[in-house]
């Protein structure tokens, strides 16, 4: 099976890991990922937070790209990516005259019709039948947090996926790996987003009350589907254990991660060395045999 | 020969200053037919009145014409003038050189022109006018009241005091209503089941009150004083007549468990049950989908135990018909519930506060039951999930009211002082107790309710913030609520152990269906329609159907008990007269040129056309035409815009006088 | 649109005004029942709320508004707008107030505003976003040269930082863009 895929500038850079496993388990599971050409950044926060023209131009130039590429739906891991790609074709469709300011911009007609799908549905979008087919590793007795984030599910009127106050998407995926995930009120409570750098203590704050959470109703792992999420859950528990001395490691996982954990293959092929928060700890009891590709 | 008189009202400034008067009056008399013409500046005043009757006399006029303000004003005051002075009230038309003139231009000159051309108009209209009269209907002096509540039960017994026969139909096992499950009332916390119960069994026991349970509205057939209705009596498996209410089938019921729907979902009942002790009437009700014998044909134990054998698992439901003459409807609300609704539902549940998933988030009127003596917990206020007693409870308005985005955009208004209330029972009952109210506005309008209010948080020590809540969620036993407080400007974060949600009043999910078997009108929301929201406020547009209670709007027991006694009088209206008198300006069949093709049928909004059989002397049919049921038709003429043969008309409004109305000009 | 906004000139327009007639929003509309602010994940770190920054607008006092360091606070996790029972998108309205800051050149807090610059930056010469290049951006704009430092050799290490970007083809196209909406 062909499909679009936008890797976007994080997994190419700081959350390489994310896109290391999806590219190994999609060639397991005989996906054949084909990225947009010459692909550009979507904006990301930046550009909505001071620019509103640009926000929408960036997005749509790579939708166009999609199209001429022959692309009818683009698969895009990153949360925030992928609420600014839906939102950009939301309001063009929505309003006609942003739309002809966008196309004067562009220089290009626009047909903001491209379907577009994140890390769950990507997983749904293949079909759960695919993935315990290919289930090598039962992960039982793993509980673990869904963490879906902001971007996945917000707006509800725009992304229309899923529940915005109590998803599940998430954990239906977990749930065929034989991981457990556990009953917790902070699944779409924001982590602090990309205040990363500019605010850290803003992070550090938010993200904490998630980590402890997660702790609290018996999590080993939180997993995620958006690498501004890893990143301030995972890299920022170093800060996190700088102000809290009691702080005790929350390994985090990418979904597609703990999908190719089921799926038997190698902790090394799939990332999982690259992660701040080590994840030994708590994968070390799913041995992994080194599966060859066939 | 027309002797035509036309008399123009200054109406003081209101038409005075923009049109001239005098000079109309000088000018109209010079229409040919007309024999006199006068202006005045209040014709409707009584001076004005006997200056048409004084011309009526002296002049021998046989038509009038009052060029004034819009019929919808006066034309009866005048219509009633001319009838005074011996003339019939049909040959009085009113030119309305008011709202069609001197209100809607400035120049004076052009003005006075096109008053000019209003009368001469009506003038012309007029010589087709011949002498009406009323149309007479008999009555059926009953009422039926459908639904057993406060309102109903008022309403009931107004009519049934007044020496009128009543049928009062109520879809549950016992009447009382929602009031039943109160705990105490605002503002006199007075005990809501001590004051409604001696309601409750007057009638019962009223000689004049015929009382349906465990029924329904099927059909409404007729019109105004003349309504034929059938009404479903469920079948209760139950022989009414021999049970004593003696209450041993349902202790012995083997099926404990079915959820309460007294209680609201608080607490169990068996198969057999009565809804609560003081229910009227004492019977049980079998509830057939939880009962082991519908289900499997075993057990019985009921019809076992009963020393009266009134069980009959053979009962059938029957159809009853009755004839009466006027119907309240007093079908009362629900409330909103916030489990997350389906896709194309035009409100969504609050997913935030967990979409019912919490035990220990309860509505309204779970806390009125937890609050009752005799509720789930005897009073106590005690948490449904351990039935530990909350010492925190935070209480949430507005859930689903004043919200366009997930709930209804109106205020349910009885919220905020249900909510002071409960949070003062809750300090009465748990005196270390802590109680928080996150409310946007309050509105306490009523008599006393402002002090109400104030005797809450001064007195009491509830503590009242302002600001809706984000999110409640339950962590390890407790419910964490997240709010703002907008007065102070500071994040409110609470742990409580229960959160008590004011949740909006709605309309009963079957209203809408209850509307079209009846045939009246209600809005978007399914509160039934009333004619004029400030001056008709309890009457439908269905001449007969009445109003009353919170099936028309969110309202609370003081306005639904007058607004029951309100109904009540105008069905005691309907009955005072012998006769209904109708106008006569209602729709009329040339039978000769009808062929029965019923377009009209289809048009008419009020089914006022009824399908006639014309037979020759032997009894054979000669063919069907329509036929215009007189108590019904509204005169609107919508048939007679829609006639490809033109055999329907609307007498005293027919197309001859309108095309000469409409020629003159 | 309101039929007062269509007759005045942009000079004349209030910040509520100009509001509605370049983003379709009607302050108006919000009736200050506070659920944002309660719900709002960064509230704490603000010390005007986000409902209070919205009734600033309505009653006219832009320059408090547009000075607030709560719009350069939010987050942009959309819990507000979400829950709001009006409807109002105050998430999208902090971004407004934030572009139109930046037009009046009213710039509270600069470490934000110079976080964005430099990432857009990036983005402008390359195609992509370029984090090396953004932090040492962003580092020599707040002198705070020493933050993270604990951090970067694990990310180079485990090559997630790289020293050059990656450039994309068709780096005219992107110039083009930003030339065309800049604000600046």
């Amino acid at each position: 099976m062909d499909i679009g895929y936008y890797p976007g500038c994080s997994l190419t850079g700081t959350a390489k890991e994310y896109d290391q496993s999806i590219r190994r388990i999609f060639s397991e599971l005989g996906v054949n990922l084909i990225e947009v050409e010459d692909w550009s950044c979507c904006g990301a926060t930046s550009a909505h937070a001071t620019n509103h023209l640009l926000s929408l131009a960036l997005p749509l130039r790579n939708i166009n790209l999609a199209k001429r590429q022959g692309l009818k739906e683009l698969f895009i891991p990153c949360a925030a990516c992928y609420n600014r790609f839906v939102v950009a074709q939301y309001e063009v469709n929505r309003d006609a005259s942003v739309r002809k300011e966008i196309e004067n911009i562009l220089e290009e007609t626009i047909e903001a019709d491209i379907r577009i799908i994140n890390m769950i549905e990507m997983f749904e979008y293949i079909g759960k039948d695919a993935i315990t087919a290919r289930k090598r590793k039962d992960l039982k007795g793993f509980k673990v947090a869904a963490y879906y984030g902001c971007l996945l599910l917000r707006p509800p009127a725009v992304v229309k996926f899923d529940d915005p106050e109590q998803p599940s998407s998430m954990e239906e995926i977990i749930r065929l790996t034989g991981a457990e995930p556990i009953e917790w009120s902070f699944k779409t409570e924001c982590c602090g987003a990309s205040h990363s750098i500019t605010n850290t203590n803003i992070v550090v704050t938010l993200s904490k009350r998630i980590i402890d959470d997660a702790r609290e109703m018996g999590a080993e792992a939180i997993i995620v589907a958006c690498p501004m999420c890893h990143s301030n859950l995972d890299m920022r528990q170093r800060n996190i254990a700088k102000v809290d001395a009691q702080h005790r490691n929350m390994p985090v996982l990418y979904l597609s991660e703990l999908v190719g954990i089921s799926m038997g293959l190698d902790r090394e092929a799939l990332g999982l060395n690259l992660h701040f928060i080590d994840t030994e700890p708590v994968l070390s009891r799913f041995s992994t045999a080194i599966v060859t590709k066939e | 020969m027309m002797r035509i008189g036309v008399f123009v009202c200054h109406c003081g400034e209101n038409i005075g200053k923009t049109v001239d008067c005098p000079t109309v009056a000088k000018e109209v008399i010079k229409l040919p037919n007309v024999v006199y013409a006068i202006d005045y500046k209040y014709m409707c005043s009584d001076p004005g009145q006997n200056l048409i009757k004084q011309a009526i006399a002296e002049h021998k006029l046989n038509a009038v014409v009052v060029a004034s303000c819009s019929p919808h004003m006066h034309e009866k005051t005048f219509r009633k003038a001319v009838s005074a002075a011996g003339l019939n009230p049909y040959m009085c038309e009113i030119a309305n050189i008011r709202e069609q003139c001197s209100w809607v231009h400035d120049n004076v000159e052009e003005a006075t022109k096109k008053a000019i051309d209003l009368i001469r108009m009506t003038v012309e209209r007029v010589k087709f006018n011949f002498p009406l009269s009323e149309i007479k209907v008999p009555i059926t002096k009953k009422a039926l009241v459908i639904g057993g509540g406060i309102a109903g039960i008022q309403a009931a017994l107004d009519i049934a005091g007044a020496g009128y026969k009543v049928i009062l139909v109520e879809k549950e096992p016992s009447i009382g209503g929602h009031m039943s499950q109160l705990s105490e009332t605002f503002p006199t916390l007075d005990c809501s089941q001590c004051i409604l119960t001696p309601r409750m069994v007057e009638v019962y026991q009223h000689p004049n009150i015929k009382l349906y349970t465990y029924s329904e509205v099927e059909s409404v057939d007729g019109f105004i004083g003349n309504f034929k209705v059938t009404i479903r009596k469920k079948a209760r498996y139950v022989k009414e007549d021999l049970c004593t209410g003696c209450g041993l089938c349902t202790q012995k019921c083997p099926i404990k468990r079915a959820p309460s729907e007294f209680d609201e979902g608080l607490s169990n009942r068996p198969a057999i049950y009565v809804p609560f002790p003081q229910a009227v009437p004492n019977i049980p009700v079998i509830d057939r989908t939880v009962c082991t014998y519908f289900k499997t044909g075993k057990c019985q134990m009921c019809k076992k135990v009963c020393g009266r054998d009134a069980i009959d698992f053979e009962q059938k439901d029957t159809l009853i018909t009755e004839d009466v003459g006027a119907i309240i409807v007093a079908t009362g609300y629900k409330l909103y519930k916030i489990d997350k609704k389906g896709p194309d539902s035009a409100v969504k549940g609050y997913g935030e506060y967990g979409y019912g998933k919490y035990k220990d988030v309860i509505d309204g009127l779970q806390f009125e039951r937890l609050a009752s003596a005799s509720g789930p917990t005897a009073g106590e206020i005690l948490r449904p999930s351990d039935r530990k007693q909350p010492k925190k409870v935070v209480f949430i308005q507005c859930v689903g009211s004043r919200d366009p985005s997930k709930g209804f955009e109106y205020c349910s208004k009885i919220c905020c002082m249900y909510t002071a209330k409960h949070a003062m029972l809750y300090k009465h009952k748990v005196h270390d107790g802590e109680a928080y109210v996150f409310y946007m506005d309050i509105r306490a309008g009523g008599k006393g309710y402002e002090e109400f209010v104030r005797r809450a948080i001064e007195e009491d020590h509830v503590k009242y913030i302002r600001g809706r809540v984000s999110k409640v969620y339950e962590k390890k036993g407790k419910l964490i609520v997240k709010g703002e407080d907008t007065l102070a400007g500071v994040p409110v974060e609470i742990e409580a152990d229960m959160v008590v949600l004011a949740t909006a009043i709605v309309a009963q999910p079957e209203a809408a269906k209850l509307a079209q078997t009846l045939g009246i009108p209600y809005d978007k929301y399914g509160f039934y329609a009333e004619v004029h929201p400030k001056l008709r406020p309890v009457e439908s547009s269905s001449g007969g159907i009445f109003l009353a209670g919170a099936c028309q709007a969110p309202r609370d027991i003081p306005e639904s008990v007058a607004m029951a006694s309100a109904a009540a009088s105008k069905a005691l209206i309907l009955f005072g007269n012998e006769n209904l008198e109708r106008e006569p300006i209602v729709a009329k069949v040339n039978e000769s040129t009808c062929v029965g093709c019923f377009y009209c049928k289809k048009v008419c909004a009020y089914n006022a056309i009824e399908i006639k059989e014309l037979k020759d002397k032997k009894g054979n049919l000669i063919k069907v035409v329509a036929s215009v049921n007189t108590g019904l038709c509204q005169g609107c003429g919508t048939c007679n815009a829609t006639c490809p043969s033109k055999s329907i008309e609307l007498i005293g409004f027919n197309d001859e006088q309108i095309f000469y109305q409409i020629k003159a000009l | 649109m309101s039929s007062h906004t269509a007759i005045k000139s942009k000079e004349n327009m209030t910040l509520a005004e100009e509001i509605e007639s370049l983003y379709g929003i009607d302050v108006w509309r919000c009736y200050q029942c506070g659920k944002c602010s309660a719900g709002c994940p960064v509230r704490v770190f603000m010390k005007v709320a986000p409902n209070k920054v919205v009734r600033l607008v309505q009653l006219g006092m832009d320059e408090e508004a547009l000075k607030s360091e709560t719009i350069w606070i939010c987050a942009g996790c959309l819990t507000c707008s979400t829950r709001c029972p009006q409807n109002f998108d105050i998430a999208k309205f902090m971004d407004v107030l934030k572009e139109i800051a930046i037009k009046r050149g009213i710039i509270t807090r600069k470490d934000a505003m110079n976080f964005h610059r430099a990432f857009l930056k990036q983005v402008e010469a390359n195609g992509k976003a370029f984090e090396f290049g953004l932090i040492r951006d962003y580092k020599l704009s707040t002198f705070n040269l020493f933050q993270d430092m604990d951090l970067a050799p694990e990310m180079f290490f485990k090559g997630k930082i790289k020293l050059f970007p990656h450039k994309i083809r068709n780096r005219e196209a992107i110039k083009k863009i930003f030339n065309r909406t800049n604000k600046e």
